[in-house]
């Protein structure tokens, strides 16, 4: 596939490569350091790391600050951007905003409900939904227009992503809703956790018999386990996660002291099966507030070093 | 339905604590059904109200009506001859009908009786749920017959996001999935093909977005 836009994740992904990326988490006040401290270990393992929007509805320092910190200090940001908070003026300026630090990377996502975070009693917006917003940025990029149809002066340059979960419910319209995505011009395509990896695989055939592999580029999502304890939240109270009891009774099995241990052991497993995975083109690593062990997995998992391409 | 429920005695009580002659006004409609602010509530009310004044030893006169509807001129009209008598009117319509009487009785002061919540059906006895969030331009036509506006905690027109587990949403596990029954419903009628039709964005100016509304129709003004 040839490129469309100036970005190193597409040049990577288009030249054939696994690609690598991971996310940091912005911190809840204004210390920049708290992004160029996380990006700084692990901007030699990925090839763009992803700066979340105030996930699970906590506030934080924004993302687009966040991936102009990491744009500074030379490393690639995809911006991750949810509808929830902005509205389609919003939403257009702050990716022109991004689009002016030459900021290459999108994520366009709708959002978790604010009910989870510090803010239950605030509105929400979602004027335009998740695949509405990919519309969005492709329209801006490609046609140079904005949604009311006016010219935009320098145009966005931006590879365009989405996350897809194959976990969630109803499965039967997952790889429906893949698809979907594609249609609205999604380029790539960053998963949610991996742990049921017979589930994944079978998301993987499906969207491979459709064709839809050769569409879009798909970065398996992984996330270590840190604890036992972690294990189980992660089943039982994230929405829309899958951890396999398999998985929690083997987190468990171990002493707490090798818990970590094994959680890294368990990540670098996964990704060794995926890379085999007809349709994964790479990884998306979401080590949450673990970004010290990034390389490590990304070592062990014969990942490193990184094709040196800007 | 607009659907409405009953505010605590507490709050009312601090509305009218100060007043000597008031009129508890029910709806006959909406709030009645959905047991808020028809006759037998507004019979409920005035009797707390009574009960609290009595504690207080103060002597406050209530009487009690109930209007076919408090959002027409007509029915409101109904009291127009003795609204004089009263120091303000507590009533338990929707916010449509506790704004026409404030309209109608500009020097008389209204209250609010009941919390209007939303548009809804009875599910069943004692329950009801939103369906409709009147934004203007209605799409049942293209999501089976489920609104994704009202039901969906996000309004996704694109759904079902991430966080749906086993046919409920993310935020509430007893609350079910727009976009699972949207899906069941387009399965049933042999339509699942319909669910990768990417929705549009929408035009949201015929919602709340676009100002306070007006339907004016010419055909039937007099």
């Amino acid at each position: 596939m040839s490129t469309k836009t100036p970005s190193k994740l597409e040049k990577i992904l288009s030249a054939g490569h696994m690609a690598v990326t991971s996310e940091c988490g912005p911190p809840r006040g204004s210390d920049s350091e708290d992004i160029t401290k996380k990006a700084e270990m692990i901007k030699n393992h990925v090839d763009a790391i992803n700066i979340t929007d105030n996930q699970t509805s906590v506030t934080r320092l924004c993302s687009l600050a966040s991936c102009i910190h990491l744009k500074k200090m030379g490393v690639e940001p995809t911006l991750q951007m949810v509808t929830r908070d902005r509205n389609r003026i919003a939403l257009q300026s702050d990716i022109l905003g991004a689009a002016s630090f030459d900021i290459y990377n999108i994520l366009c996502l709708s959002g978790d409900h604010q009910n989870f975070g510090d803010c239950p009693q605030g509105q929400n917006v979602f004027d335009i939904d998740s695949i509405q917003l990919i519309q969005t940025v492709r329209q801006m990029r490609d046609e140079g227009k904005f949604l009311g149809g006016d010219d935009i002066n320098r145009p966005p340059q931006m590879f365009v992503g989405a996350a897809a979960n194959p976990f969630a419910d109803p499965f039967e319209i997952r790889v429906p809703r893949l698809a979907k995505k594609i249609a609205a011009g999604v380029e790539f395509i960053q998963t949610q956790c991996i742990y049921n990896l017979e589930k994944f695989e079978l998301w993987m055939k499906q969207a491979c018999d459709r064709g839809l592999h050769e569409k879009v580029y798909i970065l398996a999502g992984v996330t270590p386990f840190k604890s036992a304890g972690m294990a189980k939240y992660m089943k039982n109270r994230v929405p829309g996660m899958d951890v396999p009891d398999d998985v929690v009774k083997r987190m468990s099995g171990v002493p707490k002291e090798n818990q970590a241990e094994e959680g890294i052991n368990i990540c670098v497993e996964t990704i060794q099966r995926l890379k085999e995975v007809e349709g994964v083109k790479g990884f998306h690593i979401m080590a949450i507030e673990w970004e010290d062990k990034v390389p490590e997995i990304v070592e062990r998992t014969g990942l490193y070093p990184r094709p040196d391409i800007s | 339905m607009i659907v409405a429920e009953k505010k605590p005695v507490e709050e009312i009580i601090d509305y009218v604590k100060d007043f000597k002659k008031l009129l508890i006004a029910g709806c006959n409609e909406c709030v009645t059904v959905c047991e808020a602010g028809g006759k037998k509530e507004v019979g409920i009310l005035a009797s707390a109200l009574r009960m609290y004044f009595l504690n207080e030893g103060k002597k406050v006169e209530i009487d009690e009506v109930t209007l076919e509807r408090q959002c027409d001129h007509e029915y409101l009209e109904e009291i127009r001859d003795r609204i004089d008598k009263y120091d303000a009117v507590l009533s338990l319509a929707c916010g449509v009908g506790v704004q026409f009487m404030a309209e109608k009785y500009f020097s008389t002061p209204v209250f609010p009786g009941v919390n209007t919540c939303f548009l809804g059906a009875a599910e069943e006895r004692g329950v009801w749920s939103e369906r409709c969030q009147a934004c203007g331009q209605c799409i049942l036509g293209e999501t089976a017959g489920i609104c994704p506006i009202s039901r969906c905690a996000k309004r996704l027109l694109n759904g079902p996001c991430g966080g749906s587990t086993k046919g409920k949403c993310e935020i509430n596990k007893d609350l079910d999935c727009a976009w699972q029954l949207i899906i069941d419903r387009l399965k049933e009628l042999n339509r699942l093909d319909d669910y990768e039709k990417i929705m549009p964005i929408k035009d949201w100016s015929t919602e709340r977005a676009g100002g306070p509304r007006k339907v004016v129709r010419e055909d039937v003004r007099l």
